[in-house]
């Protein structure tokens, strides 16, 4: 393929790559999306890098299922990211904690010089890394533009490419000061080319697998008629387990302290939920992407059987040797992105690195430099991390012209696996033992390194002509014992499980031992407890302070507006001030305020330097390591008590509340009590003021006519009536209301009943000269129901239509009907109506009780209140709908096949 | 003659105020409710009221404060006939300038000597 060609692509894919960086940024702002589970377990796939797209079919190709080491540490330990991640991701959130070097630098006491030790370890360690990655893309571009020789031309290309690389990296990973703060268009970008680098490898695996080969089946077939690649399916029992096992470790520790790794997973996690979908789905991503390369590896052996094609190439040789060129485009944009993706994000984690860890706390204490700077440090950071970041990718590039050239892709990889895990121990132990101390993890760092650069970097250098071969071969100055691939006498590992052995067990054994022998120093006692005890403390660690000591407002202000300029300092202090009611224009800073400060700063130039620049202008006087413990105890005690309080407050407000609810329910019911009672009264009275007063008439005036007579008493008679007819209602009402009243239940047509009603009304409707018309549409099925009670009903229905309407004019219509399951029963009149703010208070009883002056003619005010409790009682219910006017139509439904509640 | 009204919107009270008020020789009036009653009084004037307070539309307070508050009506007596029975509904009735509240049920002979007194 034409290589301007594959250039043009090449530099079109880095364009979408800063276009989807660009539009991520910009789009966060509004919306939040970016931000979510599946965008941060993509980008957890930066872990599949170069190394993995086309390494891992070379390694395939010499060690068989071997490669799968790699991917077996992270799927088998996923689920302890639920303790060790999150665990790592809350502290790095409290303590603003934005590298692995500030993370060891932080937790054994802000020890800036071991943040640089653990900085420059990894520098050394990941350099020749990124440089593997730089050597996949000019290898697949040379493989893919078929040029004869790798060197000549694509090492300018290399370098350019760094350059680009470079760029990104400094337009996307340093815009904010804040190293803590999140890179939300790196991310985005990484995670898309998780997804580029998996589909472009399904691609070409499934066109290897099914497209020249016929399926899985007839690939491993064919494989296993061959003897060079049958012993790839098994595992070597001769040390090949012992060999997984180291293996399997490396790639677990590594999968939680490799720097990009770190960066991805701690640094830009925005939610440490998101940590429950990455547990599932970035395994599933790695074995997706893994499920293509034995056929990969056993297509190309059987394919190049007499060809010296690399291994580490087939995914590019074999779309190419069967003319695939778009294919072949593809599966390079793949390795591409893989590569850019791992350079990207390892080069922004390293050069926080260098500048937070190694940089910044050089320049602190070297007073001339500082002067010499200015006052503007936050610029100078920014520029020192950018320079950092072309230092980094020049390293690396010179890595790659002058060494790289000469192994295959794993071999490096796995190398830098092995430096990069000596950070285990200080890491790891510091999460979890509260005794490991600043002199464990140095020592154990530093042996342990050691370790690793003379049993597999020594042997690397003296391959390439650095040092005599012999080395090697029979040891330095002939000492069988010292030889790097067999210290000791270790013999059967391979060089990986070998250098890992004893580094780690060196690393391990000082940290341990000396942690125990040593002494810490308050402050390192204090970190170790906030790492080790996050959980318990991490809402503590913000209104605790461990520090004491005379410290000036004007100064921290000056040491903010370093990194921040004036305005956001101002706007940081005025806003702690707020919170914590402080007076900004007092001198003396407090111990909070200061905490505060130095936590700022720490999400900037990293703990250790923060711990330098707020030492350099505050007086601090010592806190012996039970004072720390006492002080972290109290504020614990006092923010429990006060969530105590809080709580008891709470209850007594609840209660408060009830108390006063039920007081004022009780007060309601009270005054409808003494409403009704009045009323009642009220309504007794009438009819007694014309008995008494016709009595006494009666008494009085003996000679009064018969005629006269007769009439007064018939009245006393009626009134006595309306008075015992009274007094039972009211007594009915009660009964129901206090439901000791009961239906006397028999099968009942309801149509009969409303004939029944009719006729007993029948005379009061002719009096009023009242027209009723009555229509019963259906033969409905009878009724379950209390006939007295319904004829009650009725009665009263009809009682008040003629009651309410004209003399002469009146027209009643009464109507039953079926409506699905319910009896509908209206009576409607055409008298003058109700109001609408009267027909919800109608069916109260005495519902002129609320406004007394008015009085409905007639009646005791309380039939449609029992006319409503009997129907409640058969399950149904009563509306009215009236315009004022044009007369009143009451509806009642009644179900038809509902059980209503037995006498007793 | 002396001329009464009586108020009320209950026949069978109606009845016997008619009945006792006719006796003492009075020209008796009737209304059903207070428009009625004002009607009445306008055109009438008789010298007494027997005033009921809770009826339809216009309410006994409100004949009350409109008699007491008209010049040409004020020497009209007003007795307020009333089931409402508290202090404050008394009160009331008599801050609208009534001369008499009687609680129902009242005593005929009662009644019969403070509307002698009132008319003398």
């Amino acid at each position: 393929m034409n290589s301007g060609w594959v250039v043009t692509v090449s530099v079109m894919y880095l364009g979408l790559l800063f276009g989807i960086a660009y539009w991520a940024e910009r789009s966060h702002r509004t919306r939040r999306w970016v931000s979510n589970p599946w965008v941060y377990s993509l980008s957890l796939g930066v872990y599949c890098s170069a190394w993995a797209y086309y390494g891992s079919v070379g390694r395939a190709f010499t060690n068989g299922v071997e490669f799968l080491s790699t991917y077996l540490g992270p799927t088998l330990t996923a689920p302890l990211w639920w303790i060790i991640l999150r665990k790592i991701i809350r502290i790095c959130k409290v303590q603003r904690i934005a590298t692995l070097s500030d993370f060891v630098a932080s937790r054994y006491g802000k020890s800036a010089n071991l943040g640089a030790l653990v900085a420059f370890f990894c520098l050394i360690g990941i350099v020749p890394y990124i440089s593997l990655q730089l050597k996949a893309i000019s290898t697949s571009f040379a493989v893919l533009a078929e040029l004869p020789r790798t060197e000549e031309l694509t090492s300018d290309l290399t370098l350019y490419l760094a350059i680009g690389l470079g760029i990104f990296v400094m337009l996307f990973g340093t815009r904010k000061i804040e190293a803590t703060e999140q890179h939300e268009g790196m991310v985005t970008a990484i995670a898309a080319e998780s997804l580029v680098k998996m589909v472009a490898f399904l691609f070409v695996g499934i066109y290897v697998t099914f497209g020249v080969f016929n399926g899985f089946g007839d690939i491993f077939t064919q494989a296993s008629h061959k003897p060079a690649l049958r012993k790839l399916f098994t595992i070597d029992p001769n040390g090949g387990y012992g060999t997984w096992f180291w293996h399997v470790l490396l790639s677990t520790l590594n999968i939680l302290l490799l720097p990009r790794q770190f960066q991805v997973s701690v640094v830009e996690n925005t939610d440490e939920r998101h940590l429950n979908r990455a547990i599932w789905t970035f395994p599933l991503y790695m074995m997706v992407i893994n499920l293509f390369v034995l056929p990969i590896a056993f297509g190309g052996a059987l394919l190049f059987q007499n060809q010296t094609v690399n291994a580490d190439n087939y995914v590019l040789a074999i779309p190419l040797y069967f003319d695939k060129e778009w294919l072949a485009l593809i599966t390079y944009l793949g390795g591409f992105s893989a590569a850019t993706g791992m350079v990207i994000v390892e080069t922004i984690a390293l050069s926080t690195m260098l500048s937070n860890s190694v940089l910044m706390p050089y320049v602190l204490t070297q007073p001339t430099l500082r002067r010499k700077i200015g006052p503007n440090l936050g610029r100078f950071l920014i520029g020192a991390r950018r320079i950092s970041i072309l230092l980094l990718l020049v390293a690396a590039y010179l890595y790659y012209s002058k060494l790289a050239g000469r192994y295959p892709l794993v071999s490096i990889g796995q190398v830098s696996f092995t430096a990069v895990a000596q950070l285990a121990p200080a890491v790891l132990g510091g999460i979890f033992w509260k005794q490991g101390n600043r002199y464990g993890a140095t020592v154990g760092l530093i042996l342990g390194f050691s370790v690793w650069f003379y049993t597999l970097v020594i042997p690397m250098l003296a391959e390439a002509g650095f040092f005599p071969l012999s080395l090697n071969t029979v040891g330095p100055w002939g000492i069988e014992l010292l030889k790097p691939s067999a210290l000791f006498g270790l013999e059967g590992f391979d060089r990986i499980s070998h250098a890992l052995f004893w580094s780690l067990s060196i690393n391990v054994l000082s940290y341990v031992l000396l942690s125990i022998r040593l002494p810490q120093t308050s402050m390192e006692h204090n970190q170790a407890i906030l790492f080790v005890d996050i959980f318990k403390y991490s809402e503590v660690i913000e209104s605790s302070t461990i520090w004491r000591g005379t410290a000036y407002i004007p100064d921290l202000q000056s040491l903010l507006s370093q990194f921040f300029g004036k305005e956001r300092t101002t706007q940081l202090l005025e806003r702690f001030a707020n919170e914590n009611e402080i007076n900004l224009n007092w001198q003396r800073a407090s111990p909070q305020l200061v905490n505060y400060a130095e936590n700022l700063l720490a999400g900037v130039i990293g703990s250790a330097s923060a711990r330098l620049m707020v030492a350099s202008v505050t007086l601090e006087e010592k806190i012996s390591v039970d004072e720390v413990v006492e002080i972290l105890k109290e504020s614990q005690e006092l923010i429990l008590t006060n969530r105590q309080l809080r709580q008891h407050q709470a209850e007594l407000e609840r209660a408060t509340t009830q108390l006063r609810q039920a007081n004022e329910q009780m007060i309601r019911t009270d005054r409808l009590k003494d409403d009704f009672l009045t009323t009642v009264t009220h309504e007794l009275r009438t009819p007694i003021t014309s008995i008494k007063a016709l009595s006494e008439i009666l008494q009085d005036n003996p000679e009064l006519d018969m005629e006269q007579r007769d009439q007064f008493l018939s009245t006393i008679i009626r009134e006595s009536d309306r008075l015992t007819r009274l007094i039972s209602q009211v007594l009915d009402l009660e009964k129901y209301e206090s439901g000791k009243h009961f239906l006397r239940t028999e099968t009942v047509q309801l149509a009969e009943v409303i004939q029944e009603a009719v006729e007993a009304v029948h005379q009061l409707a002719l009096e009023k000269d009242v027209q009723l018309e009555v229509s019963l549409t259906e033969p409905l099925p009878p009724l379950q129901a209390d006939r007295d009670k319904l004829m009650q009903v009725l009665i009263n229905l009809l009682s008040n239509a003629i009651k309410y309407t004209e003399r002469g004019k009146g027209l009643i219509q009464v109507l039953l009907r079926r409506s699905g399951d319910q009896y509908v029963l209206t009576v409607a009149d055409n008298g003058p109506g109700i109001a609408s703010d009267y027909q919800q208070l109608i069916f109260d009883k005495f519902y002129q009780a609320e406004n007394q002056t008015i009085r409905k003619p007639k009646g005791s005010g309380l039939g449609l209140a029992i006319t409503k409790k009997i129907i409640e009682l058969h399950h149904g219910s009563i509306s009215v709908e009236s315009q004022p006017g044009s007369g009143a139509r009451f509806t009642v439904q009644i179900p038809l096949l509902k059980e209503v509640r037995a006498e007793h | 003659m002396m001329k009464i009204l009586i108020v009320d919107d209950e026949p069978g009270i109606v009845m016997s105020l008619e009945f006792l008020m006719k006796k003492e020789g009075y020209q008796v009036y009737i209304a059903r409710d207070g428009a009625e009653a004002l009607d009445i009084i306008h055109q009438e004037q008789p010298q007494l009221v027997l005033l009921d307070i809770m009826m339809p539309s216009v309410d006994g307070y409100e004949v009350c404060r409109q008699v007491k508050g008209s010049d040409l009506l004020r020497q009209t007596k007003i007795v307020f006939l009333s089931a409402k029975s508290k202090e404050s509904d008394i009160e009331k009735g008599l801050s609208y300038g009534a001369d008499l509240y009687l609680t129902k049920p009242f005593s005929t002979r009662n009644l019969m000597a403070k509307v002698q007194e009132l008319t003398a």
